[in-house]
């Protein structure tokens, strides 16, 4: 078993080195523009522009320049902004943390509420079951962007409940800080829940209809047992890499929630990061996000391996 | 007589193990086995024994790892991916589940006519053909333009033998050809093997763990167990009055359709097991 | 494969071939679901007022002019107004479409050629190129996402195609996975063997069996990813990625957003006209799916068979009146399944049946005749779909039909009992062998969990298991066939049930297992003075353990008899027939190998 976790994490390690490494090529060929921008106009003379590649090392083979990076990163040093001469490692992870309060607290309500209904609308059917597949339906019919703005406005502009903007960081105001995740995190939600309680439907119905559900009924166990643990369990793994993977587009999701809600996140500050062209901190944005993904896809995979006992004999 | 049509020696299938840097698991251990032109060669065991991987090993569908097979006295163990498709007009098969081996998404006439159009004929002669050969095992000119789902697994099963016998082959691997089928309709199907061979004087090679099935079909018969083949000789003496210790316990084990006589093959039956049990156990294996 | 699974395919009876049902193609059948032409009547409409927004609009997208400052719909020459660069909405909305629809193709379109190609490479060739193409989707699942558009905007220079066409790469790991499992899945059915047989090149069986079962998933992927590439180009527009000479649906939102409290209405256009593409789309996908793979699964209630209402069930006579001297009694049972229609059609048909205490009844028929259904009516876990129209079934004197689940439950594992066919899927796959165990014996005794688990090991040692100890920590793959179907046999017995109901419990064992496990059950029933359901098509196994027989026939039990006497002196010529179907030790095929060799199909 810790064989395993170490072989994963090493392939997760390979991964990571790879996309940070591809997408440092990717952006390479647009290293002239960023300098010409950073000197602004009238400053970009030839001889300007190739003392500030000189200065920031960018004149050397790019594989050099990878390795330098990937070598500070190692050391636990991820740079310099380029423009607020910040050190990277603390202004991504200040920024990660908000938008993963909102993607965690999102991601837990989806889960409570999507196992619920999808565990009730697959053995019981009926108005449950209704239920789930009108709201999958729905959320998935509308735009999560379009979503996020009639919060906006019916709560914030038509109601005054909550602020329409802004963050309040959790250490400062907790009160604060619910009241300026909740909008952010309910429009998050209802694509969360569209998307899972229709796939823990779909997987507990698979395995209700296996044999051994039959068999478990004929001796005498009830149906609570029958339903919470045999069937949950084995509806559990498919369930799981669906969530997974939802927690990825939940991401994605928070990127243009932050930018609607105005939340100082991570894909404002990517956003901002590009446009400059603030090379430092897009490797530093990417390889935290690409660690992310890694460390979810890993954690699945063992939380999988636990669940299935087949899979465990790795 | 001369060469036989298919001469199989010392046959060695082996595929990888499961898991990380697993060795290979032998599932054939050196096996022989030959069919003459026209003949029926029954091939029996249970399940694990390999006598479904020596039909895919004839079939190509699988690489032996030793051994020879030999088609009309030419070596085919390693044909090459032409050669192989060039022997489709010789080999052809008949497969256990008449549910699977039948595209759910083409036409009766489509699967029929596919394999004769690839071998060249013109889409018209096929279409002549596929006609005499529905006829040939008794279904309607109709189900040309059925899917096999419209079908009963009776049915689909003489489909699959149509197809078997499109190019005209010499030989057909049947696989469990009749186990998935009901009584009565088992009986028919089997009968129309036998008729079939009588025709056309194709040889068969019948595999099943059916004691029963293989006597009625087969001229020969030849016992597998865990990838050795044990016993092979005349289709009455092997399952009726076997040689091998192995042979004797499956036919007591099958239960025959007659209280009285089954009653007398259980009794002899727990009776060797008794003394199998008090005596050396280990020596038959 | 249970009774149930083969009730649609197998009722045909074998003679005629009877005209199956759904036999209309999948597109005729879409074109039949009123959702799907909505859609595709909206979606054409969408192309086709894209394709002529130069010609409706009298404006060009980036036309600004100050006098259209703000204007309010219906404003001349501005039919929906002008933003407030006094650019024309209308313009702008359609040349919106037009970058949209441009976004789904080369999304999806590159997501599809991208997945498929090497989902059917990696699927249909060997497991050495598979890790390879899996490594490369790997790397490519690791990239993050919408972060990786942002972060590449230095290099896409705000070009949405250029945006788009990524996306499509990081949208192909999903088209692959798809491809691939159905390749894999299909690969090794016998139908695909059978074309490589024949002579088929790989190409031709790529293309021809394996593409026509991997087209209707991906088809539906197409559907729903067309949809998703449009929502991530409206939200990248949206945030401000991107040419913003470049007219779109995302622009146009964030514009009206921020004149969300002054001009609502340049929100609410771009708003409406993205709701409705994308909805469309995923409407269309759903339909695409309901048409391609049939209608979706529907909940699988746990509960006690339905009643048909105003059906009459129970006794006919009063309780138990004529049931001495029997267990379990089935009278008149009758049982429905809804077809496609609506109707209700009988599969079970007027069953009657008496079960004398430790006498073994052998249920005899063919697929389709209704003996797995009357099983499961006993137990009362017929599917949720299946409907008892009439009749009775008493246990022990009380009648089972109309108790509800709960109520059922008090009678299983104690007075009535179940062997199923298929050991290994009749185990969960998830817990220990002696956990199922444990929690079965809890459930109909009480009893602590040690004693439970007491109770269980001398039942294992009892059903022949060799070694309990490890069986009861073993989980289901780790034992054989035979073993788990001893392991079922234990859960069945476990609390002296007075009925067991085995439905054809050695079917799925080879020969030598299967004598084994006849005999463990004749010696179990003795020794507990069970009564035994024993369900099979197999006379051999009749003849081994039953004393009477009832043979059953399209949903009605033709003959009811002792064993001896049925094989002696059969009297309905169903049975006769059936008899007569045997391949007994007698028939031996006497002609030798044949001698000529006349190919088939030459007329000859």
């Amino acid at each position: 078993m810790t064989l395993y976790v170490l072989r994963r994490l090493a392939i997760g390690l390979v991964l990571a080195v790879l996309v940070t490494f591809i997408t440092y090529l990717l952006l390479s060929p647009s290293f002239d523009d960023i300098v010409v921008s950073k000197l602004g106009p009238t400053g970009a003379t030839p001889e300007a522009v190739a003392a500030v590649k000189t200065d920031l090392g960018l004149d050397r083979p790019i594989v050099v320049q990878y390795l330098d990076w990937l070598g500070g990163v190692l050391h636990g040093d991820f740079g310099i902004s380029y423009f607020t001469s910040q050190p990277v490692g603390d202004a991504v992870a200040s920024r990660l943390a908000v938008t993963l309060s909102i993607v965690l607290v999102a991601l837990a309500i989806s889960v409570v509420v999507s196992v619920t209904l999808g565990v009730l609308a697959a053995y019981r059917g009926g108005a449950v079951d209704r239920i789930v597949q009108s709201v999958s339906l729905i959320g998935h019919l509308v735009p999560s962007l379009l979503i996020a703005i009639a919060f906006v406005y019916i709560f914030a502009v038509k109601l005054g409940w909550l602020p329409a903007t802004g963050y309040t960081p959790l250490s400062e105001d907790p009160v604060g800080w619910l009241k300026s995740i909740t909008i952010p995190v309910i429009a998050l939600v209802i694509g969360g829940i569209a998307n899972l309680s229709a796939q823990i439907r779909g997987a507990m119905i698979d395995e209700l209809h296996k044999d051994y559900v039959r068999t478990l009924r004929t001796r005498g166990i009830g149906t609570r047992s029958i339903v919470l643990k045999h069937v949950l369990r084995n509806a559990a793994g498919p369930a799981l890499t669906v969530l997974s993977l939802e927690f990825l587009t939940m991401l994605g999701g928070a990127l243009i929630i932050e930018s609607v809600f105005a939340l100082p996140g991570y894909g404002q500050f990517a956003f901002t990061s590009s446009l400059q062209g603030d090379i430092p901190v897009i490797m530093g944005i990417t390889l935290f996000g690409t660690l992310l993904v890694v460390g979810v896809n890993l954690l699945t995979d063992l939380v999988n391996g636990w669940l299935n006992p087949k899979a465990r004999v790795l | 007589m001369t060469t036989p049509l298919l001469e199989v020696s010392d046959l060695r299938v082996a595929f990888p193990g499961r898991g990380f840097r697993a060795k290979p698991v032998e599932v054939l251990h050196g096996v022989d086995l030959s069919i003459a032109s026209g003949e029926a060669v029954g091939v029996v065991g249970e399940s694990g024994s390999g006598k479904t991987t020596i039909g895919r090993a004839i079939l190509g569908l699988v690489k032996p790892s030793g051994g020879r097979i030999a088609f009309a006295g030419q070596d085919i163990t390693a044909a090459p991916a032409k050669a192989r498709r060039a022997l489709a007009r010789e080999i052809q098969v008949v497969f256990q589940d008449p549910y699977t081996s039948l595209n759910p998404a083409m036409e009766i006439g489509d699967i029929l006519t596919e394999p004769l159009v690839m071998h060249g004929a013109t889409a018209k002669d096929a279409r002549a053909r596929v006609r005499t050969l529905l006829d040939q095992v008794g279904l309607p000119s109709d189900a040309v333009r059925r899917l096999p789902r419209e079908f009963s697994g009776g049915q689909r099963q003489r489909v699959a033998i149509a197809r078997a016998l499109a190019p005209g082959p010499k030989l057909i691997v049947c696989d469990e050809p009749v186990s998935a089928l009901d009584l009565s309709t088992q009986a028919r199907v089997l009968d129309l093997f036998i008729d079939i061979q009588r025709r056309t004087g194709v040889a068969y090679m019948f595999i099943s763990h059916d004691l029963a099935v293989v006597r009625h079909v087969s001229h020969r018969v030849s016992v597998l167990y865990r990838g050795d083949m044990v016993e092979t000789g005349p289709a009455d003496k092997v399952t009726s009055a076997p040689d091998h210790p192995y042979t004797q316990k499956l036919l007591l084990a099958a239960p025959v359709s007659d209280p009285v006589a089954q009653r007398a093959r259980r009794e002899e039956r727990q009776r060797r097991a008794q003394a199998e049990a008090a005596g050396a156990p280990a020596g038959a294996a | 494969m249970t009774e149930v699974g083969v009730l649609d395919a197998e009722v045909a009876p074998e003679p005629a071939p009877a005209p199956g049902p759904g036999r209309r193609s999948p597109w005729r059948r879409l074109l039949q679901d009123p959702q799907a032409i909505v859609t595709l009547v909206v979606l054409v409409a969408y192309v086709v007022l894209g394709l002529l927004a130069d010609v409706i609009a009298s404006h060009g997208p980036n036309e600004a002019s100050l006098q259209a400052y703000n204007a309010p719909f219906g404003t001349d020459g501005h039919p929906l107004g002008a933003d407030s660069s006094g650019r024309d909405i209308l313009s702008r909305l359609l040349h919106s479409i037009n970058t949209s629809l441009v976004s789904g193709l080369i999304g999806a379109g590159v997501a599809l050629l991208v997945g498929v190609t090497f989902g059917l490479i990696g699927g249909y060739y060997g497991p050495r190129l598979r890790s390879g193409t899996e490594w490369v989707f790997a790397l490519i699942q690791t990239f993050p996402g919408l972060l990786l558009l942002i972060v590449l905007m230095p290099i896409t220079k705000g070009d949405y195609r250029f945006t788009m066409l990524i996306f499509g790469f990081l949208l192909a790991p999903g088209v692959y996975r798809i491809t691939r499992n159905q390749v894999l899945g299909v690969k090794n059915e016998l139908y695909v063997d059978a074309a490589r047989v024949s002579g088929l090149t790989d190409r031709r069986i790529l293309g021809r069996h394996i593409l026509m079962a991997v087209r209707g998933p991906v088809i539906i992927a197409a559907a729903f990813m067309f949809g998703t590439a449009i929502a991530v180009q409206s939200g990248l527009a949206f945030l401000g990625v991107g040419n913003n000479q470049v007219p779109s649906f995302g622009a146009m939102i964030s514009e009206g957003f921020k004149n969300l409290y002054s001009e609502p209405m340049q929100f609410v256009w771009p708003s409406l006209a993205l709701g409705i593409l994308t909805a469309a789309l995923v409407l269309l996908g759903n339909s695409l799916r309901d048409a391609l793979q049939g209608a979706r699964r529907k909940p699988a209630k746990i509960a006690a068979p339905v009643v048909a209402p105003g059906a009459a069930v129970g006794s006919a006579s009063p309780a138990g009146a004529d049931d001495a001297g029997a267990v379990l009694v089935v009278e008149d049972l009758a049982i429905a399944y809804p077809t496609p229609s609506g109707e209700l059609r009988e599969v079970v048909d007027g069953v009657s049946l008496r079960l004398g205490p430790g006498e073994t009844l052998g249920l005899v028929g063919e697929s389709g005749s209704g003996k797995t259904q009357t099983a499961f009516a006993t137990l009362g876990v017929l599917p949720p779909e299946a409907v008892v129209t009439r009749g009775s079934i008493r246990l022990e004197g009380r009648e089972v039909l109309g108790l509800s689940e709960r109520e059922l439950r008090t009678l299983r594992g104690r007075s009535i009992a179940y062997v199923p066919q298929e050991p290994m899927s009749n185990l969960n796959p998830s817990f220990t062998v002696g956990a199922q165990l444990v929690e079965g014996v809890r459930a109909s005794t009480d009893v602590s969990r040690a004693e439970a688990r007491e109770r269980v090991m001398a039942l294992l040692t009892r059903v022949g298991i060799p070694d309990p100890e490890r069986t009861f920590r073993s989980y289901p793959h780790q034992i054989s066939g035979g073993m788990a179907q001893r392991v079922l046999i234990a859960g069945a017995v476990a609390s002296r049930p007075k009925v067991l109901i085995a439905d054809e419990p050695t079917t799925a064992l080879d020969v030598t297992v299967q004598a084994e496990i006849l005999d463990l059950l004749r010696d179990l029933q003795s020794e507990l003075g069970m009564a035994v359901l024993l369900v099979t098509h197999n006379f051999g196994v009749v003849a081994d353990i039953c004393d009477r027989i009832a043979v059953m026939q399209e949903g009605r039990v033709v003959e009811t008899g002792e064993t001896t006497e049925i094989f002696t002196a059969p009297q309905h010529p169903y049975t006769r027939m059936l008899l007569g179907a045997i391949l007994d030790e007698e028939t031996v095929r006497t002609d030798g190998p044949a001698a000529v060799a006349v190919p088939l199909g030459t007329d000859a």
